[in-house]
């Protein structure tokens, strides 16, 4: 599903490459845990996946597609099979629950019937039930990520893209943030997920991929968050 | 669904940077309107032009016993002389047809003409204007050869060149339009700044908006639409005043300059409606354009 190969990034007018010689294989469905101190290039990550950027060396396929022979036309599609989380949420604080989630399919031109079917669909998958028209800031912060997740869902996206989702929401919601991400992995969809939360990367025994200074130093099945950042 | 959406989109654009649709607005209306002026100024200037150099011709006036000149020596030429005249005039390659015209002729034709004006119909006389020789030329700018032979010829006053006369005339006319197609010019620049600007402002109001519709793999005309349109609308907007501007300018400029001096047949009002639909356009191309040039520098792909 996602293939970096001896993939090197360095930004312009920098010197040190953000990553260097990546070489990692996530298949359809996996669960990936991408963990490493700020600045390891776990961002870089995934905004080479989303093409954002360009890798300097390297290639790199999504969903069967060499990003590289990707016109800038067709990228908008390719970012339709992906869903995106952040640690800020970015919610349209003009809009409620339910016109959040339905802008992400009004802007792809998806029919009027379809979104009215699917919205409330995806709005209880991540469990706001009848808080559909709260507004974003009548809400917690982990309601609010789960309104982001339900935007990031909603086009049922091959791949799921967490950058910190729990980074700004405290212990006892992250874990409920993670089931919900859990439970969109269970439906066939490959997550990756970067984060700092040792906590929950051992609670939940994923693979873990561990970059430090931009490269891959670590790549385990049912891994833990690791003893140097205070893990198990 | 998505004309809904995009109508929105737009008019939410609009109305956050009121003050900046404004300026745009009224900056393409004077735009257009300076530039369809000029462009008005041309047509009428052309149409003249057109309809003078059928009818320009050069005059050629004989000594009789009030001209001034002195090679003339206050005589009339006699009929043999005015018929060699009339001969060499025929015989050059560049002249069309020489009519004659008598003083009786010429004394008629001034009372007809200045009838409006007492005054000067009164004090009139006959033998004022000599008799003369009214030469149509093959081609109109060719009068350079006729006025040198014809000039200081004994037996002739004076040779009048009407095209001379009317060429200063237009170039009054023809400086007028180049003086309104400049400024136009400078406030097409001005727009453009302007369009450039209140794009940039509401590309940054709506920044978190796009960013979304980025990430969620909106297609770029999508992004790009609403703001292109919202330039497009502004410039529809100014069009419409320059549209009211020019249809002034064609009343109150072109209308007295026609009236008052007696010029060929004035523009009609289709002339006019052309004029103003190509400056609408122009002005809302022009600002789409703005925009969309604009868009891609603050709106990452």
């Amino acid at each position: 599903m996602i293939h970096f190969d001896n993939v090197t990034k360095v930004y312009s007018h920098q010197s040190r490459p953000a990553l260097q010689g990546v070489n990692v294989a996530v298949e359809k469905g996996e669960f990936v845990f991408l963990v490493g101190p700020s600045g390891s290039g776990k961002s870089t990550f995934l905004r080479l996946i989303l093409k954002e950027e360009r890798p300097t060396q390297g290639g790199i396929h999504v969903a069967g597609k060499e990003l590289s022979k990707l016109t800038n036309w067709k990228v908008p599609h390719l970012r339709r099979r992906i869903g995106c989380v952040f640690q800020d949420f970015r919610l349209l604080p003009n809009k409620n629950v339910y016109e959040n989630v339905a802008f992400a399919l009004e802007v792809i031109g998806k029919p009027r019937r379809f979104i009215r079917k699917v919205v409330p669909e995806v709005i209880d998958l991540v469990g706001l039930e009848g808080k559909a028209h709260r507004m974003p800031d009548e809400l917690s912060g982990g309601e609010q990520q789960r309104v982001a997740i339900a935007r990031a869902f909603v086009n049922r996206p091959m791949i799921l893209l967490a950058d910190e989702p729990t980074g700004n929401i405290d212990p006892a919601t992250s874990i409920g943030i993670m089931k919900v991400l859990d439970r969109i992995n269970r439906t066939g969809t490959t997550v990756v997920m970067a984060t700092h939360d040792a906590a929950i990367v051992d609670a939940f025994r994923k693979r873990v991929v561990e970059l430090e200074d931009g490269r891959v130093v670590r790549d385990q099945s049912r891994g833990v968050y690791g003893q140097a950042y205070g893990g198990v | 669904m998505r004309a809904q959406f995009v109508l929105q989109e737009i008019w939410i654009g609009l109305r956050r940077n009121l003050t900046m649709t404004i300026a745009l607005v009224v900056t393409v209306a004077i735009a257009m309107a300076l530039f369809g002026t000029g462009v008005l100024l041309k047509m009428q200037v052309d149409k003249s032009n057109n309809y003078w150099s059928d009818k320009v011709e050069v005059s050629v006036y004989l000594c009789n016993k009030l001209s001034a000149n002195p090679a003339c020596h206050k005589t009339e030429p006699t009929t043999d002389e005015k018929n060699q005249i009339k001969s060499q005039l025929q015989s050059m390659p560049q002249v069309a047809k020489v009519t004659p015209e008598t003083q009786q002729e010429a004394y008629q034709r001034a009372k007809e003409r200045f009838a409006n004006t007492p005054g000067f119909s009164d004090t009139i006389q006959l033998g004022d204007i000599p008799d003369s020789f009214r030469v149509k030329l093959k081609d109109p700018k060719q009068y350079a050869a006729v006025v040198a032979q014809m000039t200081n010829r004994p037996g002739v006053d004076q040779v009048i060149n009407e095209r001379a006369i009317l060429e200063k005339f237009f170039k009054i006319l023809g400086g007028l339009q180049w003086a309104a197609l400049i400024i136009a010019a400078i406030q097409v620049i001005a727009a453009v700044l302007l369009v450039a600007n209140t794009i940039r402002l509401s590309a940054f109001n709506r920044r978190r908006e796009t960013g979304i519709m980025r990430l969620v793999g909106a297609s770029n005309l999508y992004i790009q639409l609403p703001f292109v349109l919202e330039g497009a609308i502004a410039g529809l907007i100014g069009g419409v005043f320059a549209a009211i501007l020019l249809g002034f300018s064609k009343v109150f400029l072109l209308g007295r300059l026609t009236k008052n001096l007696q010029f060929a047949t004035p523009l009609d009002w289709f002339a006019v409606a052309e004029v103003i639909v190509f400056a609408v356009c122009f002005g809302v191309v022009l600002c789409a354009l703005a925009s969309f040039l604009t868009l891609r520098r603050y709106l990452k792909i």
